[in-house]
């Protein structure tokens, strides 16, 4: 299970606003494909996902400041059950 | 590194916009970084910050005038783009200057202080309040947008701009006057003298050569 972080944006930010989400619980999202967008006052940064799976859940809300490291959402990620199954 | 500078000259908001997208993709695929500079016509701009209460013009009244709103992908709240102001639009790989959104910004803003002083203007920032000000009054509006480490959308100058216009909003959220570079020298000017002025400090502050 992967999470997927709010990343670094900068010396001295702290937080960041959720603006909107591109996926859905359950959904199929590929490595690099955008997931969450947040804004920080003059700036939007869309947050991507480094693997390809399933979306499992969302752990926070649009509108809600959410902390640099925070964890925003898990994805399942693709290859790991056949890797487990080997 | 090297900037292709592309000039749209007076283009429609959306136009512009698929152009950003377009080039960013190929600054995302290793092109060189990109400068675009263009005008708009009249339209209200929605960030992703935006309160409804700043767009101070009904809808109705908004119609009558032929102003569209957009909701657009940009930090920031409502600006109002119009004939006079100048645009840019720079598309730069980001992970070049930092990954860093505000270090990005604080750039942008030397940019337009710097253009600035071209014309004996002098302008600065005012802490907490993205921009370049001339006294109390905004002179330039800027918000970005960041996919990928690499920019979109950008700075917006007045530099002719009928400053009437702005009545319709509450610039970025903010109770502020607005100002432009013919009020301030007082005499009129034509924005392609500010534009090479901009290409020449943009260049200069992000370190690229014109290709």
């Amino acid at each position: 299970m992967e999470e997927i972080k709010l990343p670094e944006l900068g010396e001295d930010i702290e937080k960041a606003t959720v603006a909107c989400f591109h996926c859905n619980v359950g959904d199929h999202v590929n490595a690099d494909d955008d997931i969450v967008e947040v804004v920080t006052d003059k700036a939007t940064f869309n947050v991507p996902t480094k693997v390809s799976g399933n979306i499992i859940n969302i752990l926070v809300a649009v509108g809600q400041e959410i902390k640099i490291g925070q964890v925003i959402a898990h994805i399942d990620e693709e290859g790991n059950n056949e890797s487990e199954n080997q | 590194m090297n900037c292709k500078v592309i000039d749209l000259g007076i283009i429609d908001y959306k136009k512009a916009y698929d152009f950003q997208k377009k080039y960013a993709q190929e600054v995302l695929n290793g092109s060189d970084q990109v400068l675009i500079l263009c005008e708009h016509p009249t339209v209200l701009t929605m960030g992703r910050l935006a309160k409804e209460y700043n767009v101070l013009f009904s809808k109705d009244k908004l119609k009558e005038r032929g102003v569209e709103v957009l909701n657009i992908d940009r930090g920031g709240d409502v600006t109002l783009h119009t004939r006079g102001q100048l645009i840019a639009y720079p598309i730069l790989n980001l992970a070049n200057y930092d990954k860093d959104l505000r270090k990005y910004l604080y750039k942008l803003e030397q940019v337009v202080i710097d253009l600035l002083s071209d014309f004996d203007i002098v302008a600065n920032r005012l802490s907490g309040k993205t921009g370049a000000w001339v006294g109390d009054k905004k002179i330039a509006s800027i918000g970005i947008g960041v996919r990928k480490w690499v920019s979109i959308h950008g700075l917006a100058l007045n530099v002719n701009t009928d400053l009437n216009q702005f009545a319709m909003i509450n610039p970025c959220g903010l109770d502020v006057s607005m100002t432009s570079v013919a009020q301030v020298i007082g005499v009129d000017i034509e924005i392609s003298k500010v534009k090479q002025s901009l290409i020449d400090c943009f260049c200069k502050q992000f370190e690229l050569i014109k290709g």
